[in-house]
């Protein structure tokens, strides 16, 4: 498979042969997201079925470790990459939306598998969320119940294409006007989920529904 | 305790003439019991009759008849077939019926889930707070009458699909576009969110401290709440504990964290489409699942099943648990702090066959296999040539191998030996089944004692072993996997040639009214399907008896003055699946 | 003595280390490659893997047995001018079937007579729905829909997928699951042969009377 964000060096820029070994030429962008793609540390997070086949991909046979995504951390402080590898269940959500705004930038949120992208086959569930989206930003989804290991690498190299391809002034994290791009509000466990962002939509529906009453 | 009397004998009519009567609607077992002596009797039937061990307690919302139903199932850890029995109320708001968990301690969690689920409240039950949604939640979502933010139509399939299915998001049909259904005349403004207090006032009554009697001082106590992120907990399980300097003097397990509405959406479903539904259950032990799932269903059907496919679902029933077994012993040395080698090499073994289950079944893990009255699909060639190499060539050397690798390791065996996990008198009150029973010195294993399937034709010892610490917990893994490899070796030498199912294949199967419970011995404990038919192609009722959720009732008890440095190693021991669980 | 039992348990680790050279080495002398190649990756999932056991995922790839399945497609048989005939008659089994019901059909009818035509009008599938268990590949009568061995699916987007994505030829079909494509082919020929067989021979009720 030939990838050409792959190197360092910037094509069609010729450096003298005898230098090669030892000068790149290169810009910003490039070198940041050459340092990313090789390091993405996974957040150690498992849900459901998918987080199986996420330690599966971890383990000898396929070993993330090729793509610079062993280590697993635990604490979201050390974290790059959140894998949502499962069903996001209401009551699981604002655990989620906290680790996530713990997070520090860059940070990557993968779906992993259908459950994760729109709530899959317990998407009419009471107590499902839809789809990880509805709160989070999203770069990759990958469809499959569960993605196998190798579905799961897959998508690890179309995340890795995606971080070839960003520029530090347009992600989100940097994007100047958007302070708080990083932090989404948390959600409320109420007589069902409240988006927070949403509040004013729900006292809207709620108002004239009384008045009728 | 009078010695028990033989099965056929429990005749609760004759004992209490008053009160209980026979079970007279068709295809229905069992007693009915009046819920005024529903105590009375079950002291009676664990005492005078010798049912030791509560398997399974459920509710069932008889819409039609206005009553809401309890249904109990208990067996003899001597072995042999349960007894049902039933007590029913007026189908109110909520439904008052006494509860047990002074006759079996295990009674306990399956109360809390029966009153969050169906808003059956237990009197008289010690701590009943929602167990798997949040206190707060709109109502009770396995009634009948209540129904989710996406609710289509009443049962599956849905005429929106075919033939005029233009493809729409399930969000569009919503008034908010959103999974999120709010009462009438909710107001945000006004609207307190419930605190957790009662948890935390539950933990502070059931502190040991306090039981003794001793005064304590404050500040003394320290409550600390593990998970739902946390890497050892097996999954998103929350347990809150409370500290007296390291030790564990209360603990409370919070779920539903993963709680994914499976019997609501089993209830809607037809038979075979709960069959992949069952694979997310535990999801380590797909094909058991299925099986416990296709045996139930069977018996409602009263259908044979095809004789290769027999042979054929116990050998994949018994690699299923061989390869769970193994990522047990894994899990637990990462549990234990030794982060990876051994659990790469018990991944190793668990991939070789997982490689036969994607040859046979098509998936890895989900493998969705069996059918009513047989199997999908015969084992192909290649792969049945892989399995023998595996039974007969490479996971007896490989099993032998991890024990010289880790069993007489000094610090393994520092920090599981002389741990106290349960004795046989707590582990039978706690409804705790599986190999934490057998490490505990009972012999009770379902494919012994009320054998299902063709397991009576295997020549098999139940691996027991009688100190019930960790180490022991641990070792019967070994002779589990052993064991198992034992009934593959001759299931593999038996296997007849033939058809892999008794019936034709259809998508639409005709069960009869009527209820039955099937309970397997899956590598966890005991997992029950309890599934009530009307005649209808999707199940009336449907609940799965799930032995990790019914074993953490134990773990307040097992882990009580305990360290808290052991208690991932206790919890461990349970080997338990979230998605079983919270289900 | 003290320390006995690591220092065994260290002496699988060893061993574990030693048989990935080892085995280097024999394959070497043998002239074969280990890496990168269809034999290397069969020997480490066979029950003589011993050592490494990494299949070093974009580079080689594990062998999907052919019962393999990920996410479902449609059959079209091609024509001699490269026409498309789908197989699907939008039946609606699989629609009925399906378990998380990902599957809509729209059915095609005649314009002027408003009877349905045996061919889909729209076939979506909701490929972040579909939980992968292949009773619609399974239960349908007429061979359309099948399940895929493609997994590498990851994309930046939700995954609703319309007819045209989901086509794919029968020559794929026949590439991916040999076995089951002969048998099939098989059934469905001795099938039309018993049809003609029927229409050929005299009306039975014709003839008694």
């Amino acid at each position: 498979m030939e990838n050409k964000y792959e190197g360092l060096n910037l094509p069609n820029y010729n450096i003298p042969e005898d230098i090669q070994n030892a000068v790149s030429i290169t810009t910003i962008d490039r070198l940041y997201n050459w340092g990313r793609r090789w390091s993405v540390w996974p957040l150690m997070f498992g849900l459901a079925c998918c987080a199986i086949e996420m330690i599966a991909a971890q383990t000898a046979r396929y070993d993330m470790a090729r793509f610079g995504m062993e280590v697993m951390r635990p604490t979201p402080r050390q974290a790059d990459m959140m894998i949502v590898s499962g069903t996001v269940t209401k009551k699981m959500l604002p655990a989620i939306i906290r680790l996530y705004n713990q997070m520090p930038e860059p940070k990557y949120v993968v779906a992993m598998g259908a459950c994760a992208s729109s709530g899959g086959p317990f998407k009419e569930g009471y107590n499902v969320v839809a789809g990880i989206d509805k709160f989070l930003p999203v770069d990759v989804y990958i469809p499959g119940c569960p993605p196998t290991p190798q579905a799961l690498m897959a998508g690890m190299i179309k995340l890795q294409e995606k971080i070839d391809k960003q520029s530090i002034k347009k992600v989100r994290w940097y994007e100047k006007g958007k302070a708080d791009a990083n932090y989404v509000p948390m959600p409320i466990l109420g007589p069902d989920l409240i988006d927070a962002r949403r509040a004013d939509e729900f006292k809207a529906a709620a108002a004239p529904k009384q008045e009728t009453a | 305790m009078t010695a028990p009397a033989p099965v056929s004998t429990v005749d609760l009519v004759a004992r209490f003439p008053e009160f209980v009567s026979a079970d007279s609607r068709p295809a229905y077992s069992g007693f009915v019991v009046k819920k005024e002596n529903l105590v009375e009797v079950a002291t009676a039937l664990r005492d005078e009759f010798g049912f030791d061990l509560l398997s399974s307690l459920t509710g069932a919302d008889y819409l039609a008849e206005n009553k809401m139903e309890v249904v109990y199932h208990v067996h003899r850890t001597t072995g042999g077939p349960g007894v049902v029995f039933k007590t029913q109320a007026e189908r109110t708001d909520p439904v008052e019926v006494p509860s047990l968990v002074g006759v079996w301690a295990g009674a306990d969690f399956q109360e809390r889930e029966a009153w969050d689920l169906l808003g059956i409240k237990f009197v008289g039950h010690p701590d009943l707070r929602r167990i798997l949604m949040w206190e707060g939640f709109e109502g009770h979502p396995l009634r009948k009458d209540w129904q989710e933010a996406f609710y289509e139509e009443d049962t599956k399939p849905f005429k929106s699909r075919w033939p005029e299915g233009s493809h729409v998001y399930a969000e569009f049909k919503n008034p908010f576009r959103d999974n999120v259904k709010l009462p009438e005349g909710f107001s945000l403004e006004k609207y307190q969110p419930e605190t957790e207090d009662q948890l935390y006032f539950s933990l502070e009554r059931d502190s040991s401290k306090k039981i003794d009697g001793e005064t304590q001082e404050l500040g003394e106590r320290m409550v600390i709440n593990m998970g739902p992120h946390h890497p050892s907990t097996h999954g998103v399980l929350r347990v809150a504990v409370e500290l007296n300097g390291e030790t564990i003097t209360s603990l409370k397990p919070v779920l539903g964290y993963l709680h994914r509405n499976h019997e609501k959406i089993g209830e809607r479903n037809t038979f075979l489409q709960i069959m992949p539904y069952t694979d997310r259950l535990d999801y380590f032990n797909s094909m058991i699942n299925n099986f416990g799932y296709a045996i139930t269903v069977e018996k409602l059907m009263k259908i044979p099943v095809a004789e290769r496919a027999e042979y054929i679902r116990v050998i994949m029933a018994e690699l299923s648990r061989i390869q769970n077994h193994f990522i047990f012993i894994g899990m637990l040395i990462n549990d234990l702090g030794a982060m990876y080698t051994p659990s790469l090499y018990a991944f190793e073994e668990r991939e070789l066959v997982l490689d036969i289950f994607e040859a046979v079944a098509g998936a890895r893990m989900m493998c969705n296999y069996f059918r009513f009255g047989g199997v999908v699909r015969d084992i192909p060639d290649d792969a049945m040539r892989k399995i023998k190499d595996l039974v007969f060539d490479r996971l007896p050397a490989k099993t032998d191998e991890m024990e010289r690798f880790l069993n007489e390791n000094e610090v393994l065996v520092a920090r599981l030996k002389n741990v106290h996990v349960l004795n046989a008198d707590e582990a039978i009150r706690n409804s705790v089944t599986g190999p934490c029973l057998r490490a505990a010195g009972v012999p009770y294993d379902i494919r012994r004692a009320d054998p299902y399937s063709i397991y009576d034709r295997f020549d098999f010892d139940v691996a027991v072993r009688y100190n019930g610490d960790m180490y022991d917990n641990y070792l019967i893994r070994f002779d589990e996997i052993r064991q198992s490899l034992r009934i593959l070796e001759q299931a593999l030498k038996q296997i007849p040639e033939g058809p892999i199912n008794s019936q034709k294949p259809q998508y639409q199967v005709r069960v009869p009214a009527g209820e039955a419970y099937g309970r397997v011995e899956s590598p966890k404990g005991e997992l029950g399907f309890y599934v009530v038919s009307n005649g209808k192609p999707n199940p009336y009722r449907y609940h799965v008896r799930a032995p990790s959720f019914v074993n953490l009732t134990a773990l307040e008890t097992m882990c009580k003055g305990e360290k808290i440095a052991d208690f991932v190693a206790l919890l461990a021991m349970f080997d338990i699946v979230m998605g079983e669980v919270d289900r | 003595m003290y320390g006995k039992g690591i220092i065994k348990g260290l002496g699988v680790t060893l061993k574990r280390f030693t048989d990935t050279y080892l085995d280097d080495i024999s394959w070497w002398m043998q002239g074969k490659k280990r890496y990168y190649t269809k034999e290397g990756v069969e020997h480490r999932s066979s029950k003589d893997a011993r050592g490494i056991f990494t299949v070093q995922y974009p580079e080689e790839q594990l062998i999907a047995p052919e019962e393999f399945r990920y996410e479902p497609f449609l059959l079209y048989d091609e024509g001699p001018e490269g026409e498309r005939n789908i197989r699907c008659t939008s039946c609606g089994i699989c629609a009925k079937v399906c378990p998380p019901q990902c599957i809509w059909i729209m059915r095609t009818s005649d314009p002027e007579t408003g009877k349905p035509i045996p061919e889909p009008k729209e076939f979506y599938i909701d490929m972040d729905l579909c939980m992968n268990c292949g009773l619609c590949a399974e239960y349908c009568p007429f061979d359309a829909i099948k399940m895929d061995h493609d997994f590498e699916l990851a994309s930046y987007h939700r995954n609703v997928y319309d007819l045209e994505m989901l086509l794919k030829p029968t020559s794929y079909y026949a590439e991916i699951r040999p076995t089951n494509y002969n048998r099939e082919e098989e059934e469905r020929k001795a099938k039309e042969a018993a049809k003609a067989a029927k229409a050929a021979a005299p009306r039975p009720s014709a003839a008694t009377n």
